[in-house]
């Protein structure tokens, strides 16, 4: 039992409520989901301290011992998630000051953002896969909500397109526990994978990881469930964009990979092969799609898609190296997409546009934001020694040596063209001739810059720290390549 | 057009009580019998509707002055907190505890800290279900 599990999801849970209070004085606001938004940050790190030290953390809710009541759960994997979120929500909320706008800030915004991160971090936290997809629904509700806030006409056509998968996405999501239920008749995820590990492998199973594979797939973006992503993620502003491009899908990415080590490690043949062929599909088609493109919200949010497809390829090979690889990119990823997205809101409240045909010589005036961008840019590509590199390496490395060539040279490929499609916006962007832009004075830069810089610092740290970090995420690895890790902490046997 | 809605008007000030009333009897036998905060919530919302349907918006509004999205707000609050007090005696979020005591003219009473959760459910539901219902008669 350990009380420090719930307070990452219940400190952003009462300042949600709480600021429903204040929704008129946005000054009381911006000041109270800041603090709150350290004290999830130190709580968490406090609990991933814990956890490295004495192992998984769990606690049963309202006392009901596990199997019978919700267990919460905290691995290393989940909490470093948990911390790398929490850091995140703060970086979008101290951006958001500035830049979200006083109406967006009347009507809820706070709270709504607060309400995601209970949902993120609950959805990584739980150890019960019914209440995994209540913290789904959570978080689906505050993002439905962060879409359309504004109501411009692009944001509320897309969120049409959005509610509509979500809402099929999260019908098959409680079909497919419905399903694993009556065979396995247990939701604690530790006492499904004992059941599942008594059954072996059998026809049903497979078809219930698929099911599972075809829900997590819709909300993670992997091929070819992604149609509803590029344009879902155009529409609302820079921070949620963050929020969503970082979060959201790596929850689907997380569920994935948590299913996928914990419970369907049975018929490896044809479901993990299956997560494989369409990982690799995934790396394709984002690629494709980021260098399609001229608009720099297109191309990075094309390159979400990308890194699902490494992560979900690092997982499918299913060896403690390359779950360690994933496990390194994952938290890179989170961190850098929210960077990248961060910094492109910035050239857009400069420019007043999002088509590369129309910026250009930014850096003349910019060189702090230039350079950090192409810090980002660097990172996100994977170039040592920066923080994309370790994991893409351990990945690479693990699918070579289990002969899988062509997926492992896919991802060493993408990450090429990936770093051609980022630079691609640096040399168009911030190169060139300087030209005028009509709201440029108004753009509080400085203040912008703040969030997306300390992102950039941890991503470099990240990078040089590997071998310091090594330890820790190779514990994450670790439990995912042996369940039996997880099912003992949490059912104490 | 102006209908004559006497009859409904009269009926609704009686029934309105028996309701209320009702959905009272029914938080309260929550925790062991069938009821509870949702349910309870439900049917007061419901004896509001009926009065929104009786009379209009303007005159509820007068009866009842409250800001709806608040009332959720304390209504999430007194639940949350109810759940996060066990965390001062060290206990698991959302634990719950009970004891039996001698009330005047109650007798032999159950005492569960689950009614205050219930509480927080009952402001909810009704709080929800108004702000959707205003919102949706406002637009006419």
């Amino acid at each position: 039992m350990n009380n420090l599990i719930i307070l990452p999801i219940l400190i952003p849970l009462i300042t949600g409520v709480v600021l429903i209070f204040f929704t008129k004085n946005i000054m009381a606001q911006r000041w109270i989901s800041a603090i709150s938004a350290l004290l999830t940050i130190i709580a968490s790190f406090m609990l991933a301290h814990q956890v490295y030290r004495n192992g998984i953390q769990t606690m049963d809710l309202s006392n009901w011992e596990a199997p019978y009541g919700i267990t919460l759960v905290s691995d290393m994997l989940s909490a470093l998630l948990v911390l790398t979120t929490s850091i995140i929500a703060f970086a979008a909320l101290f951006y958001s000051f500035k830049s979200i706008g006083e109406a967006r800030e009347r009507f809820f915004y706070y709270p709504v953002v607060n309400f995601l991160i209970v949902g993120v971090n609950g959805a990584f936290t739980t150890g019960d896969i019914f209440n995994l997809f209540v913290f789904f629904e959570v978080m689906l509700m505050s993002s439905y909500v962060l879409i359309v806030l504004g109501g411009t006409k692009i944001q509320l056509r897309e969120s049409i397109k959005y509610i509509l998968v979500n809402v099929i996405s999260s019908a098959l999501f409680v079909i497919a526990v419905a399903y694993l239920y009556s065979v396995v008749g247990t939701l604690n995820m530790a006492h499904i994978s004992v059941r599942l590990s008594e059954i072996g492998s059998a026809g049903i199973i497979t078809v219930i990881a698929v099911l599972f594979l075809i829900v997590f797939g819709l909300k993670g973006a992997i091929f070819p469930l992604y149609f509803w992503l590029p344009g879902s993620y155009y529409a609302p502003p820079a921070p949620v964009m963050a929020l969503f491009g970082a979060l959201l899908t790596k929850v689907g990415v997380y569920s994935i990979t948590r299913t996928y080590t914990l419970f369907f490690y049975h018929d490896v043949g044809y479901t993990h092969q299956l997560l494989q062929t369409l990982a690799v599909m995934t790396i394709i088609a984002g690629v494709i799609g980021a260098l399609a493109y001229t608009d720099i919200k297109k191309i990075i949010i094309y390159n979400i898609i990308v890194a699902v497809g490494v992560i979900l390829f690092g997982v499918s090979i299913l060896t403690p190296e390359s779950l360690t690889g994933s496990i390194f990119y994952l938290i890179h990823d989170m961190n850098i997409k929210a960077t990248l997205f961060l910094l492109i809101g910035i050239i857009i409240v400069i420019t007043g546009t999002s088509d590369l045909e129309k910026i250009s010589g930014l850096i003349n005036r910019y060189p702090a934001l230039g350079w950090t961008f192409f810090i980002a840019t660097a990172a996100l590509a994977g170039i040592p020694p920066l923080s994309g590199f370790a994991g893409k390496l351990m990945v690479v490395r693990s699918g070579f040596e289990t002969e899988n060539y062509i997926g492992a040279f896919v991802v060493l490929m993408s990450s090429l063209l990936v770093l051609f499609s980022v630079m691609r916006i640096f040399i168009r962007g911030f190169w060139g001739t300087p030209r005028a832009y009509k709201n440029e004075e108004r753009a509080p830069v400085k203040w912008l810059l703040v969030a997306p810089a300390i992102l950039t610092v941890f991503a470099v740290l990240y990078g040089f720290g590997t071998e310091a970090i090594y330890p820790v995420i190779s514990t994450a690895a670790e439990t995912l390549a042996n369940p039996e890790i997880y099912i003992n902490a949490v059912l104490k046997e | 057009m102006k209908t004559n809605d006497v009859i409904l008007q009269t009926v609704t000030k009686f029934v309105l009580f028996v309701i209320i009333l009702f959905s009272i009897h029914l938080f309260f036998a929550g925790h062991y019998y069938p009821g509870g905060g949702f349910i309870g919530g439900l049917m007061t919302s419901g004896a509001i509707v009926l009065l929104l349907l009786a009379f209009d918006i303007k005159t509820v509004k007068m009866i009842l002055p409250f800001d709806y999205i608040k009332v959720v707000a304390v209504g999430l609050l007194i639940a949350i907190g109810t759940g996060a007090g066990a965390l001062f005696f060290n206990m698991p979020f959302l634990t719950h505890a009970y004891t039996y005591a001698y009330l005047p003219l109650l007798g032999k009473t159950s005492l569960h800290t689950a009614v205050l959760f219930d509480t927080g459910v009952f402001l909810v539901v009704i709080g929800v279900t108004m702000t959707i219902i205003q919102t949706i008669g406002e637009s006419e």
